[in-house]
């Protein structure tokens, strides 16, 4: 290993930058001539709107332009769109609402985009906002994920029981027949708590219209810009794709929220062109806990058959998944085919059946949030094994490891095919960090201090790399999934490598700097990536689901090969030796038997001088492109153990340690790879403990702000002990597998099940609040006081 | 409009302001020193931390005609020309970064913890002290390491190599 290669701690390239302030995100830019974007939003969760009076505001200082959903319909700008047809048990493809992205008669959650207000300033165009005369016809509301099909409300009049759709995987005959089998079932109703993202740089754009070119470029904060592009231009119609620039500089952070397009970047660049000037808008945070994606909102039961050995026989799971208002990107695959395939867990179960109804609700829409359906599915899982183990009075780890899937390739009965793991080496591992043999005597000393201490597992899978084209496809995926990359190297040998992915705190400046170190054997320094701009990278699907290593980098591999392919040629020539007689090794081609050689600097300077060679005999240059397609998903595995210490007359968690022994594949960067370890883990305790997106009856978004929406602070979280394990993934040429969700996937079940362990009673909601707690705690010693 | 006069990482500013302009805006807009960001409008999030007169203060609830005659410090005044502050050094060995967009109210904040407490900070001070500050993505873990380690560095000591 070198000190810049594979597998090396590097410390990141882009770190210059941020800590000395000179990091540019989409707000920090400031266009000449801009004019500043201030959008209209409902105050009512459902109505019909009468008419739009914006007179008053038109003349008001500073006012240029008062937009709505009708000067949209004018233009014929058409809706947003969700990538992803789902189809019903029954054969019907999903019902779809229309998403407008400035309302079209009518408004369907808190922070609907009613207009919008193109001023000189931000205060100017707020001002005039509020001089907007919007007649509403109040309608009743439905918010509850339970209640949304039985509701008398209807949110689209398209589907009129509030179901988009009734989808189902696996094998329900088989599932049954196990379950009548069965010696014991478990049995749990789960509801997983809905998330605000919450990437602290809110979501930003400027559109801006070059009449002398006729383009528009959008600076916007982006995770898949090339996506943006792809969708602002074929399905909403602003501009064809050679007409229109999308760049997402430095992003602050994006956990999926940053996925989806939306309406004000839409907006933003279609308005630029009708008032002439470049249009900003940039998000506060309450605007941001109202329209953003929101994440999870789930609430199932879920069942587990046992036979008399502890062997699982069966699983059966019913899901109600709230999609919000409007299915937004993945707002349909989300609940479905990233969360049910899931379900399999780690573990050898024969039959497995899975029902969700996707529903839609006056509340803002949901959408991949860090994990996208995985964590749903963990939680699901590691809660029914956890209690199974319980029930039958089974240690947890024991339990585990006799269900374990051993073998592989295995294929589980709903989709996925594992190629590689070791569940029972994680589990070790992290039973030895966490020191479970004395977890008793541990739980006795708090017991002396009037302290309830409890331990919980998590053994969680995750699916990642996303994805093989033809395989998502076939579910019903509106694009592929592959990645593109270009590696271009200069005539002095340094390289430029062009990426499809994007990065927005994952490190990718050092990590696929250090991919090309070890490859080409050249310097850090001498490469820099490039990505976030339509006009530089070609095409790319952009960062999300933990598939830039596996897939990003695999597509850099695939091009950088080219390159040595490439170089071999023109070493050939340059040193006057058969092509098939060069080696390329150590960042030095040389003739085979020989002590002739050529550094890789020289090469790529005789590529371009193309002094040595004909050019009918080979091209001059040095640069290579390759797109690659994923041949399977990855399989990220391990096993996160968590030890709380509750003081029960305040209701008061403490993590008392947190263990994450994570089977990642090859690790590319140690240090960044905890650093995603770490803030998964944050993420994943946030929902467990403090975290809950709440609506109250009317569709009002009670938690708008950081002073009611509970985000985890450095004194509600521990340090973490974070060890790895490593089966190399079979399915891609580095042996990456990913690694940026499986904090927040394997966390929650992870908290909980320590809880529960801690005061004896299963019935507790995330976020298990003190209060929560503290109810749980009497209802579990006197069941009828806590009523 | 309202004449202020400020000093600004070193150099004395006068600008005609709305009144209503907050210091974050200041430095942002007019000053177009854009290291200091805004991540939230009810004071929760601390990425807006600048000093004012050698006390961190977020920017973003201060007026910017408060700051008149004040001594303001950002996050691109905090390095000794090319030479980090031993903060800034701090965050980047320890891996106390990640997006990068809390960053650098999270140093400010970490400079003035140690300005205030000394360097000889234990772990749980420092999760307390930062309680003003929120990160997304590190789960702060690191940005503990890097706050130890950036502490005893400003009072002397060279910066840590991370362990391996």
């Amino acid at each position: 290993m070198t000190t810049t290669g594979i597998g090396a701690a590097v410390r990141r390239k882009e770190d210059q930058r941020f800590i000395t302030g000179s990091g540019r995100y989409t707000d920090d830019l400031a266009r000449p001539g801009q004019a500043h974007a201030y959008f209209l939003r409902s105050p009512h969760a459902h109505a019909s709107i009468r008419s739009i009076d914006a007179a008053a505001a038109l003349a008001m200082p500073g006012v240029l332009a008062v937009l709505t959903g009708e000067d949209l319909a004018k233009d014929n700008i058409g809706g947003l769109i969700c990538g992803w047809m789902i189809h019903s048990k029954d054969g019907s493809p999903m019902k779809a609402g229309a998403h407008p992205a400035l309302a079209q008669g009518k408004v369907r959650y808190v922070g609907d985009h009613v207009a919008v207000v193109i001023a000189e300033t931000l205060s100017q165009a707020r001002d005039a906002a509020e001089a907007i005369s919007v007649d509403y016809e109040v309608l009743p509301a439905i918010a509850e994920t339970a209640k949304a099909r039985t509701s008398n409300v209807v949110v689209h009049d398209i589907a009129s029981d509030n179901t988009a759709f009734e989808w189902h995987l696996g094998d329900k005959a088989a599932t049954e027949a196990a379950f009548a089998r069965a010696k014991h079932v478990t049995k749990l109703d789960i509801v997983n708590n809905r998330l605000a993202p919450n990437a602290i740089e809110t979501r930003a754009a400027i559109g801006e219209y070059d009449m002398g070119t006729d383009t528009y470029t959008l600076y916007t904060t982006s995770q898949n810009p090339h996506v943006a592009r792809l969708v602002l231009s074929a399905f909403i119609g602003i501009a064809p794709e050679n007409k229109l620039r999308v760049i997402a500089p430095d992003v602050g952070g994006g956990f999926g929220s940053k996925i989806s397009i939306y309406s004000e970047e839409t907006v933003c660049t279609w308005a630029s062109k009708k008032v002439g000037r470049p249009v900003k808008w940039t998000s506060d945070r309450t605007e941001a806990f109202l329209s953003d994606s929101h994440g999870r909102d789930h609430v199932s039961q879920a069942e587990l058959a046992l036979d008399e050995n502890g062997k699982i026989l069966a699983m059966r799971v019913h899901t109600t998944a709230n999609l919000g208002a409007y299915m937004r990107l993945f707002g349909s695959v989300t609940p479905t085919y990233l969360y049910a395939p899931l379900l399999s867990g780690c573990y050898d179960i024969p039959a497995i059946y899975v029902e969700v109804d996707g529903v839609y609700t006056n509340t803002a829409p949901t959408d991949a949030y860090r994990g996208a359906g995985r964590p749903e599915a963990a939680f699901v899982v590691e809660r029914l094994i956890e209690v199974a183990a319980r029930e039958i009075g089974m240690d947890p780890a024991r339990f585990r490891r006799r269900n374990y899937i051993k073998r592989f390739p295995h294929q589980t009965p709903i989709i996925m095919n594992y190629d590689i793991g070791d569940y029972s080496a994680s589990l070790e591992k992290a039973l030895e960090i966490a020191d479970y043999k004395n977890f008793n005597k541990r739980r006795r000393e708090s017991a002396r201090r009037g302290k309830l201490r409890g331990i919980g597992f998590s053994s969680y899978i995750e699916a990642c790399g996303i994805a093989p084209s033809a395989a998502v496809g076939s579910l019903g995926a509106g694009v592929g999934l592959w990645e593109s990359a270009e590696v271009r190297v200069n005539p002095t040998g340094s390289i430029e490598v062009l990426t499809g992915s994007h990065s927005h705190g994952q490190g990718h400046e050092t990590t696929f700097a250090q991919l090309v170190c070890e490859r080409l054997g050249v310097g850090i320094d001498q490469v820099n990536i490039v990505h976030g701009d339509t006009d530089k990278v070609q095409f790319g699907m952009g960062t999300y689901g933990s598939r830039s290593g596996a897939v990003g980098m695999s597509a850099i591999t695939k091009a950088i090969d080219k390159v040595i392919e490439k170089g071999k040629k023109v070493a050939a020539y340059a040193m006057e030796a058969s092509e098939k007689d060069i080696e390329f090794k150590d960042g030095k081609f040389s003739v085979a038997g020989t002590d002739k050689s050529l550094g890789f600097a020289d090469v790529a300077l005789q590529a371009y001088v193309a002094h040595k060679f004909s050019g009918q005999d080979l091209e001059p240059g040095l640069k290579e492109g390759a797109f690659y397609d994923p041949t399977n998903f990855t399989f990220p595995a391990g096993v996160h153990i968590c030890e709380v210490e509750i003081d029960p007359d305040t209701g008061v968690t403490k993590i008392d340690r947190f263990t994450a022994v994570d089977d990642f594949g090859v690790v590319i960067n140690p240090m960044i790879v905890e650093g995603q370890v770490h803030g998964g883990i944050a993420q994943g305790v946030g929902q467990a403990l403090l975290e809950n997106a709440i609506y109250d009856e009317s569709g009002q978004l009670v938690t708008a702000s950081y002073m009611d929406y509970t985000m985890p602070r450095a004194e509600d979280l521990p340090s973490f002990h974070v060890g790895m394990t490593v089966t190399p993934c079979p399915s891609n040429p580095l042996g990456i597998k990913g690694c940026g969700e499986a904090g927040a996937i394997a966390a929650p079940p992870a908290v909980i099940n320590a809880i529960t362990d801690a005061i004896g009673h299963e019935d507790i909601a995330m976020p298990a609040t003190p209060q929560a707690v503290w109810r749980a705690i009497r209802k579990a010693k006197m069941p009828m006081a806590a009523e | 409009m309202v004449n202020v006069t400020m000093t600004v990482n070193g150099k004395s500013v006068t600008a005609a302001l709305d009144p209503r302009t907050l210091l974050s805006q200041f430095v942002r807009e007019h000053m177009r020193l854009t290291g200091t960001h805004v991540g939230c409008d009810t004071s929760q999030c601390g990425a807006c931390v600048v000093h004012m007169d050698g006390k961190a203060v977020k920017a973003c609830t201060v007026l910017a005609v408060q700051a008149d005659g004040r001594d303001i410090l950002t996050i691109e005044g905090l390095a000794d020309g090319s030479e980090l502050h031993p903060m800034q050094a701090a965050f980047r060995e320890h891996h106390g970064l990640q997006c990068g967009f809390c960053t650098p109210g999270m140093i400010m904040t970490a400079v003035d913890l140690v300005n205030r407490m000394g360097s000889d900070l234990d772990e749980e001070t420092i999760r307390h002290e930062l309680e003003g500050n929120i990160c997304r993505c590190t789960g702060y873990h690191n940005i503990v390491r890097a706050v130890e380690a950036g502490a005893k560095a400003m009072t002397g000591g060279e910066v840590r190599q991370a362990a391996e």
